[in-house]
């Protein structure tokens, strides 16, 4: 695959805009041979929620653990202005440790390791605080995922496939509690979605990602109506 | 009555030296999820080095705890080896195996392959029920104690505890939780070479050490390590105090020769009902 050439390149301050709190440009990772970002630039600025859709493959989870430092980009750049924290896709919590314990390991890199606020948020998440996490259902589970990214006191969540296996009650009930973070705390969202209408639905700017680069970029709304972007991840045409 | 208080004291000796070859097992399964087959190598080590220690004149208890300490490091050079690179966890088992091998080629050719011994704890025997018992006993049985519960302490208790433990149970989420895993494994290296180190120390006193003594350590220890699926310190001492129990009564009611295998024959029975009780785990 053609990389491009150095005077191609935008440079980091043509690319990341001033107020944002996340940023990457012209990011490109691969594994081994295979490209799977190839020069992605997009942003989320503060109190934000933008969503990142995409089909299977399309390098949307590779963005992330990127965004992390799971993974090494071998071109470009990432910009992040505060604390980020990383809601993985499948929960991935720590099954034979308690929920408090894995509350408790979010504050890892430092900050109160005090479980409390989590609880207020998640109620139901203090009765269960002595049980193993993996006894938990799918709906539990996610909450753990998400308040353990909470103890990180984040500016930013990157949340992976949310609603990935889980009844629509639950995730209508886990994206209130998205929407509350997002709106009384001003902690930006970055949901990425295979669930494009719920991600469409609730971010205000989202990015199409295909084959490991943004093929469309916007206001939520307005891709929505877009035809291509519905014929692909909306299931028909606009206004069905 | 005194040849069985005898074997009963000797039995739980070595079966908490096998807990504690058991306990690095564990630690280190835990945090990495490598089976280290060079455990027994550091008990070996452990016991050769304060031979040489003691014999250049350094007092004994210093001698014992520079040697825990070197063996530590050596936990550390082994664990570089084996996860420091992105090998795949059959590669690190083989390479422990590798490690073991070579650890004995080098204990042959620095200390040769006659049996070392030293002495232990100082101050006449002691009495029990008409058995004579070393007083290197009541050291093995009070280190073993104070580490078994200090790492009772660690993972149950403490929050570094709880970090090891999470970077076995998911290393992915580990890392995004800001944890070093590689650093914990490294970490729980020195500590299983620690612990290996003591158990060897303890150990050589009432029982001679040989260059290749790691092979019957680390498979008892193995052994004691599987009664609680490699995960669990408490159960390892269960194991390791069976074993050790089983071991010393096969020798003494029954035949020195059958002791070892009696132990593998319990080991085997062990792993089929961890492999029973995984696969009905599974089910449920």
């Amino acid at each position: 695959m053609r990389l491009p050439a150095v005077a191609d390149v935008p440079s980091r301050e043509e690319v990341v805009p001033d107020d944002a709190l996340l940023a990457t440009y012209d990011l490109v990772v691969r594994y081994s041979s295979a490209v799977a970002l190839d020069g992605v630039s997009m942003h989320v600025g503060g109190g934000e929620m933008v969503a990142l859709i995409g089909p299977n493959g399309a390098g949307k989870s590779t963005l992330l653990n990127t965004l992390s430092g799971i993974l090494r980009p071998a071109a470009g750049g990432m910009v992040c202005r505060g604390r980020l924290a990383h809601v993985p896709e499948g929960r991935q919590l720590f099954p034979e440790l308690t929920v408090e314990d894995n509350l408790r390991l979010g504050a890892y890199r430092g900050g109160s390791r005090d479980p409390d606020p989590i609880y207020e948020l998640f109620p139901q998440l203090h009765g269960l605080r002595k049980r193993r996490a993996g006894g938990l259902s799918g709906g539990e589970q996610q909450m753990v995922s998400i308040g353990r990214a909470l103890m990180a006191n984040p500016d930013i969540m990157a949340v992976d496939e949310l609603s990935q296996g889980l009844a629509p009650i639950v995730v209508s009930d886990i994206i209130r509690h998205l929407v509350v973070l997002n709106e009384e705390k001003g902690i930006a969202v970055l949901l990425v979605e295979q669930n494009a209408r719920l991600a469409l639905s609730i971010t205000s700017r989202a990015y199409v990602l295909e084959n490991g680069r943004v093929s469309k970029e916007g206001r939520s709304e307005d891709l929505a109506r877009d035809p291509a972007v519905h014929k692909a991840y909306l299931g028909g045409q606009v206004g069905q | 009555m005194s040849a069985f208080t005898e074997y009963l004291i000797t039995g739980i000796a070595r079966g908490l030296v096998f807990a504690l070859l058991a306990t690095g097992f564990v630690l280190i399964y835990r945090v990495t999820r490598v089976v280290n087959f060079a455990q027994g190598a550091f008990a070996v080590f452990g016991g050769l080095l304060t031979f040489s220690l003691l014999r250049a004149g350094i007092p004994q208890g210093v001698s014992e705890v520079l040697a825990v300490l070197a063996v530590a490091v050596i936990g550390l050079i082994f664990g570089v080896i084996t996860i420091a690179g992105k090998i795949p966890l059959l590669s690190s088992l083989i390479i422990t195996i590798g490690l073991a091998m070579l650890s004995e080629a080098v204990a042959m050719l620095v200390w040769g392959s006659i049996p070392i011994s030293y002495s232990g704890l100082a101050g006449h025997d002691f009495v029990i029920l008409g058995a004579v018992v070393q007083r290197q006993y009541l050291l093995v049985l009070i280190v073993s104690l104070v580490l078994f519960g200090s790492m009772a302490l660690l993972f149950d208790r403490t929050y570094f505890g709880k970090a090891m433990t999470a970077c076995a149970s998911n290393a992915y989420a580990a890392k995004l939780s800001g944890i070093n895993v590689k650093r914990m494994g490294l970490l729980a290296f020195v500590l299983g070479g620690a612990l290996g180190g003591i158990g060897g120390a303890l150990l050589t006193p009432v029982e001679p050490m040989t260059y290749n003594a790691d092979v019957s350590l680390s498979i008892l220890g193995f052994a004691a390590a599987i009664v609680g699926g490699l995960t669990s310190p408490g159960l390892a001492v269960a194991g390791g105090l069976v074993f050790g129990l089983t071991e010393q009564f096969v020798s003494g009611y029954w035949s020195p020769s059958y002791d070892t295998a009696v132990a593998l024959a319990l080991l085997i029975v062990v792993l089929l009902w961890q492999a029973r009780r995984m696969r009905l785990e599974g089910l449920e």
